[in-house]
This record gives structure tokens, C-alpha cells and sequence, in this order.
């Protein structure tokens, strides 16, 4: 019970300070930044909000299907631009696996064999 | 009659219902195409159709799951703590990673989209397409776009990623396993982890990381993008 008062009142926070802002960035997404620097500075234990977090996480899928079912209504928009979304969404997508990927890899060995040069060093 | 159908106890238990159904159905089969959100939509839609209930109603109705979703944006920063405990050490590739796919992937979208003279308000609908769908609503509604058209788009990108995400990677020559776990969370968020997941440990302990990561960068990232860039 714990973590879902601290869920709520990052939110709470976020909120607030979101239109202070001008509202640019939504009140959840300032409260979950605002969760995850207090369980970085050690403020906040992990245990304490773990549990409504996990239920939370765990349903997730549930909470956005009124979403989705809003496509009843808005099905005309998606269908008047169909080809334009889907071929963006595709190649973006593409894009996104290719430059994550390759960035990563690229890095990820340099920064292996920086390791590995520092270990024959020491060693 | 009508009145019961149309009461808040009755939508709500029938979205869980169907949602519960969706699942059971998706064990059963194993086909990507079948997941159980999408079952969920599909269903829903018919049958609101058919018994004549106006959208407003429904949306009324499961307000409470609404109000769930806002929740479950907050406790992604849980999510983030985390993976990014379970780090520790390789900051660099992570980060200029998450920040080279984010931007890649918003401009991208955006700018293959306005190439079709798509309207702005879809263009921020389908700019923060990569992240997880808690995020991309709370991103995009703000900002003046259409949450419906957002989540359906995002789940779409995921179910595709899911499938076709290793074959890219392949092809491509992307070969290392921690790249390829984090190249799927980052493209195709929670539907490409659960399928990372699948593939081996490394690959989605990596793709849970990205999914995070991008959400927290595209969160802060697109509302700077869509006052300069389009």
C-alpha cells in the first residue's frame, strides 16, 4: 500500500509541476522521473514501491484497450492516410532496429576491448 | 436490458473478460498476429457496434482503467531503476545508443509521413511510435495528437517488430547478442522484449533496458522536437 502512495503522489507531483510548465510534458511522465531519481538517490527503498509497481507493470496491456478501442471513432483518419502511416511506421521501424543495433554493437566492442587492454595492462 | 449492457459494471467486467479470453486464446495458438490486445480492440469495437453503445460511453465506463494507465507511467520509473541497476559499468553504448535510435526513429517517422502531406496532428500521433503505449499516449496527447491512432500504430510497430525484428538484424549484420536484444526493445518496446525474452537471457535483460531507456528519452525528446523540427 506503501508504493501506491508513493506512485500517486510522484504523480501528484508531476502534475503540479507539469502546469507550472505549461504542460508540455504530461504529469505521469515528471512522476516517473521523479520515482526513478528517488530509488537512484537511495531515498526511496525498492522494496517499498515494488509490489503496486510490479501489478502495475504486470496489467499494463489492460489499461490502454479503451485506447485502442477509440479506433471506432477515428478509424476514418487512419484509413484516409493508411498507406502513409504504414510505410512510415515500417521504415522507421527499420530504421530504429538498424541504428540502435549498429551503434550499440560498435560501441559495445570498443568498450570491450578498452576493458580487455586495461586488464593485460594490470595484469 | 439495455440499461444493464450499457452500465459501467457490465462494460468494464466484459473488457477484462475479453482481455482474460485474448490470453488464454494467444497461449493456445502462438501467433503473433493473435495477441491478445489486439483480440481485445477487435472484439470490443464489434460488439459496441452491435449493441449500439456510442464510444463516449465506453470511454466513461472504463475511466478507472484511464486513470490505471496514468499509474502504470509512474511505476515505469521503477522499471527503469531497475534495468539500470542491473547495468552498472557499459553507460556509454547504452546511452548514445538509446539516443542515436530515439532521434533516428522520430525523425524518421515524421519526416516519411510529411513526405505523403500527412497533417501535423497525425504526424505527433505517430512521432513517439517506438516506445512502449503508456508513454506514447501521455507523449502525443499533450502535444495535440490523436491518442486512439497512437496506440494502435505503437501496438502494430511492436507486433512487426516482433516478428521481423531478428530477420532485419540479420540481414543487416548485426550479430552481437546484446545488440540485437537492445536494437528489439528499442524499436518495438514490450512486444520486442517479450520476444527478446524468448530468444535468451542476455538479449532480453538488454531489451528490457532499451524499452526503458527509450521511453525516458522519447518522453523528454519529442516535445523539443515537435516545436523545432516540424
Amino acid at each position: 500500500m506503501t508504493g501506491l502512495f508513493f506512485i500517486l503522489l510522484f504523480w501528484l507531483i508531476g502534475n503540479l509541476l507539469s502546469s507550472l510548465t505549461g504542460g508540455y510534458i504530461s504529469g505521469n511522465i515528471i512522476g516517473m522521473i521523479l520515482l526513478f531519481g528517488a530509488l537512484c538517490s537511495g531515498r526511496l527503498r525498492a522494496e517499498t514501491v515494488r509490489p503496486a509497481a510490479r501489478f502495475l507493470l504486470g496489467t499494463m496491456a489492460l489499461f490502454f484497450v479503451p485506447y485502442g478501442v477509440g479506433l471506432m471513432e477515428s478509424y476514418d483518419v487512419i484509413l484516409g492516410n493508411l498507406w502513409a502511416i504504414v510505410i512510415s511506421a515500417v521504415l522507421s521501424t527499420v530504421v530504429v532496429l538498424v541504428v540502435a543495433g549498429k551503434t550499440y554493437e560498435s560501441l559495445n566492442r570498443r568498450t570491450r576491448l578498452v576493458r580487455l587492454k586495461n586488464l593485460r595492462r594490470n595484469g | 436490458m439495455v440499461d444493464f449492457i450499457r452500465s459501467d459494471l457490465f462494460l468494464l467486467t466484459l473488457t477484462v473478460g475479453l482481455y482474460c479470453a485474448g490470453g488464454m486464446l494467444y497461449r493456445r495458438m502462438r501467433m503473433p498476429l493473435l495477441h491478445p490486445v489486439l483480440l481485445t480492440f477487435v472484439s470490443l469495437i464489434v460488439f459496441l457496434l452491435c449493441a449500439d453503445i456510442p464510444y463516449e460511453r465506453y470511454k466513461e465506463a472504463t475511466r478507472m482503467l484511464d486513470f490505471a494507465l496514468g499509474m502504470s507511467v509512474v511505476a515505469l520509473g521503477y522499471l527503469l531503476y531497475e534495468q539500470v541497476e542491473r547495468l552498472r559499468g557499459s553507460l556509454l553504448p547504452v546511452a548514445v545508443a538509446t539516443i542515436a535510435g530515439c532521434i533516428a526513429g522520430v525523425a524518421s517517422v515524421v519526416y516519411i509521413a510529411m513526405a505523403f502531406g500527412v497533417d501535423r496532428t497525425i504526424l505527433t500521433s505517430i512521432a513517439p511510435k517506438s516506445v512502449t503505449v503508456p508513454i506514447a499516449v501521455s507523449v502525443s496527447g499533450p502535444l495535440g495528437g490523436m491518442v486512439s491512432v497512437t496506440s494502435v500504430v505503437v501496438f502494430c510497430v511492436g507486433i512487426f517488430g516482433s516478428i521481423f525484428g531478428e530477420w532485419i538484424l540479420a540481414r543487416c549484420g548485426v550479430r552481437d547478442p546484446e545488440a540485437r536484444g537492445f536494437a528489439l526493445g528499442a524499436a518495438a518496446h514490450g512486444i520486442g522484449t517479450a520476444r527478446a525474452i524468448e530468444i535468451g537471457a542476455v538479449e532480453g535483460a538488454l531489451s528490457g533496458l532499451a524499452m526503458a531507456l527509450m521511453g525516458l528519452a522519447t518522453a523528454l525528446l519529442v516535445p523539443l522536437m515537435e516545436k523545432y523540427m516540424y
